[in-house]
């Protein structure tokens, strides 16, 4: 029984990383690079503004980060509740 | 040397070297042939699966769609590199625990159905059929304009290698051929751009360049690009502009990013690596790979424009622009091509180059009388590019085995979904349970080498539709895989009926928008309504539609799954079994 409690939380420590994840992810693409760039342009980049860059290279930029963070935090976790591949 | 002999050697070394890998790493099981023994290193299956990605349209055209719109068509970028994060998130290591050869073997074991199964084999098949075309015209393409060689010519040849690898390596020597196609597109897409980078900017990294000072005028290179296009009439580069719409970029984004998870050819990719952890590594390294090519393509697109637009008019947009008997000697190559024309429409000799549908005010009282490079190709952005940097004639043949490199991988991952399908769940998993695996494996071969033929064959006869392909495969990606896998994960009570409705429904639904303003199977005329924001339902293009099928597919099988009960209790120990890594290296052999 103690083992199904913690492989519950493993899922519910994943669920919760995923869900930041997913916040960021969707704030430097659809929000900095797309809705929020109004909101953006007092912030001169390159002959542009900070939306621009976020859309054409920003975002992408930050999407590695998180997908390596993500990796990295697995990692850990997997032997934290020790689920991970021996 | 000549040219065509330099391009020669270079097509002909990196098809060597393919053909090499493919005697080399030679499938002798359907382990080998589905996912080459699942014994890929993480990073090599981030290249191949960078290299699977990138396709003929990323290589030449995107550099192209993005300089003639600007700032609208990033899109493209965030969309085609934000599905790698949910594929490393919410997909790629669960099915790489699951330990299947195919997306609908994951599909028809976790949702119990050989109907959901087969729902998904039809998806499949129509999404990576539709794709599949258009890396064949793109490879012919490639051919006839660098070897001299007819279209169907250059069809039969690129369809000869790709049937040498992938019909004997399988997933083993796509996999390792990948690989190779890898380094050659991306040194050959780089190359090119560091030089016209520091021509421009004098910054060696095209990404820092795009944001860097034009050294000619010394304003910032994108100012500058705004200033010339403006003064040209052409809507500025950094703006939103009309037809694009802030509420559209959004959808047609997140379209662009779900249906990038949810494409069985590179799903299949991650299921090569070794373990769990490798599938979440790999998919970080296959962005990297990715975004090498996909941060300097917007830099490609704005240099070159401005560069095309500062040859025509070398004093500036309000002094005289070149003569036609003085142009550049790399626009009167790719005249020949067909792919840029002039017309000197007032006879005064000069190349006017403006927007004539929004003529600057200088334009009737300098004379001019229609913009006079009549055709402008948005290819010629990437594949003239040595030649408009002035680079040896070694870069262009780089150029030509790049682009061919980059179809040629695409489809060899494109044609291995598709025969696995078929081998694998059709047959073995389906209607013939009782093959052995030797026999697996044969048929797996014949259905590969039948897709080679089919693709050929579609590749020389594209159906008028081949344009409008890219859309519906993204669209029908994201409105029928994902959502269904995601599901398979993230619900544990998710069961059959419930994912079959859900899956036709976000199937039917896509399919049926797209039809609706594009007219049935894209037949010209049969479009019951007009392709125009007006009559789009609540604004929504129907390009961007598969974000919308993705919804209501989710919608259709929740409402399902309340009507008829939760999957059965061995079903969720199993889906709980793949949400943890453990036990992954004992799914190698099942």
């Amino acid at each position: 029984m103690s083992e199904k409690k913690s492989t519950d939380d493993y899922w519910k420590a994943n669920i919760r990383i995923i869900t930041i994840s997913m916040v960021i992810w969707a704030l430097v693409s659809f929000g900095f690079g797309i809705v929020f760039r109004p909101l953006l342009s007092g912030i001169p980049i390159g002959g542009t503004d900070l939306g621009f860059w976020f859309a054409q290279q920003g975002s992408i930029l930050t999407f590695i980060v998180l997908i390596f963070y993500y990796t990295w935090y697995m990692n850990r976790l997997d032997r934290e509740y020790g689920v991970d591949e021996e | 040397m000549d040219q065509f002999v330099i391009n020669l050697i270079f097509v002909g070394a990196s098809f060597a070297l393919y053909i090499g890998i493919a005697i080399w790493a030679r499938a002798g099981s359907t382990s080998d042939f589905y996912a080459a023994s699942r014994g890929v290193n993480p990073i090599v299956n981030g290249a191949a699966t960078a290299a699977d990605w990138m396709s003929a349209a990323s290589f030449i055209s995107m550099a192209g769609l993005i300089a003639f719109v600007g700032y609208g068509n990033s899109t493209f970028l965030m969309g085609w590199t934000g599905g790698y994060v949910l594929l490393a998130l919410l997909l790629a290591p669960y099915l790489r625990k699951f330990g299947r050869f195919t997306v609908p073997d994951f599909i028809g074991d976790r949702f119990y159905s050989k109907t959901a199964r087969i729902v998904a084999v039809i998806s499949l098949l129509v999404m990576s059929i539709t794709y599949v075309i258009g890396q064949m015209t793109g490879a012919g393409v490639a051919f006839s304009r660098f070897l001299e060689v007819d279209n169907l010519t250059g069809l039969i040849i690129a369809a000869a290698v790709v049937f040498a690898y992938a019909v004997l390596g399988g997933m083993k020597g796509i996999t390792y051929t990948q690989l190779a196609q890898y380094c050659v597109l991306i040194t050959a897409y780089t190359i090119p751009a560091v030089f016209i980078s520091l021509q421009l900017t004098g910054n060696p990294l095209p990404q820092l360049g795009l944001f860097s000072t034009h050294t000619e005028s010394g304003l910032p290179l994108l100012a500058k690009l705004d200033e010339v296009l403006v003064e040209l009439g052409f809507h500025d580069y950094t703006g939103l502009h009309e037809p694009q719409t802030t509420f559209n970029m959004v959808l047609f984004t997140l379209s662009l990013m779900i249906g990038t998870a949810g494409l069985p050819h590179v799903i299949i990719r991650f299921f090569t690596v070794p373990k769990v952890a490798d599938a979440r590594k790999s998919a970080g390294w296959a962005l990297v790979f990715i975004a090498l090519l996909y941060t300097v393509a917007p830099a490609v697109g704005a240099m070159a424009r401005l560069n095309i637009i500062t040859t025509i008019y070398p004093d500036g947009t309000q002094e005289q622009p070149i003569s036609y008997d003085e142009r550049p000697d790399w626009m009167e190559t790719w005249e020949r091509t067909g792919l840029l024309a002039f017309e000197d429409k007032n006879n005064d000799g000069l190349i006017q180059y403006y927007n004539e549908a929004n003529p600057p005010a200088m334009a009737a009282e300098r004379g001019w009388e229609g913009n006079e490079m009549v055709t402008f190709n948005q290819d010629i952005l990437v594949l003239a590019n040595p030649e408009i940097a002035q680079l040896p004639g070694w870069v262009i043949g780089l150029i030509a085995a790049g682009g061919l490199a980059a179809a040629l991988s695409t489809a060899a991952g494109l044609l291995l979904a598709i025969s696995s399908a078929i081998s694998h769940d059709l047959l073995k998993r389906t209607f013939a349970p009782g093959i052995s695996e030797k026999q697996e494996l044969l048929y797996a071969r014949i259905s590969m080498a039948f897709a080679i033929v089919l693709a050929t064959y579609l590749g020389a006869n594209p159906p008028g539709f081949a344009a409008q392909v890219v859309a519906l495969a993204f669209g029908l990606a994201a409105s029928s895989l994902f959502p269904a896998i995601m599901m398979g994960i993230f619900s544990k009570t998710m069961n059959s009926s419930g994912a079959i409705v859900g899956m036709i429904v976000g199937l039917g639904s896509t399919v049926l928008y797209i039809f609706t303003y594009l007219g049935f199977f894209f037949i010209p005329g049969t479009n019951l309504l007009p392709n125009t924001q007006d009559a789009w339902i609540m604004g929504i293009s129907p390009l961007s539609f598969g974000a919308v099928g993705a919804v209501l597919n989710f919608a259709a099988a929740y409402i399902t799954l309340k009507l008829t009960g939760p999957a059965p209790e061995e079903i969720q120990e199993l889906v709980e079994s793949i949400r943890v890594p453990r036990g992954a290296s004992g799914a190698v052999d099942h």
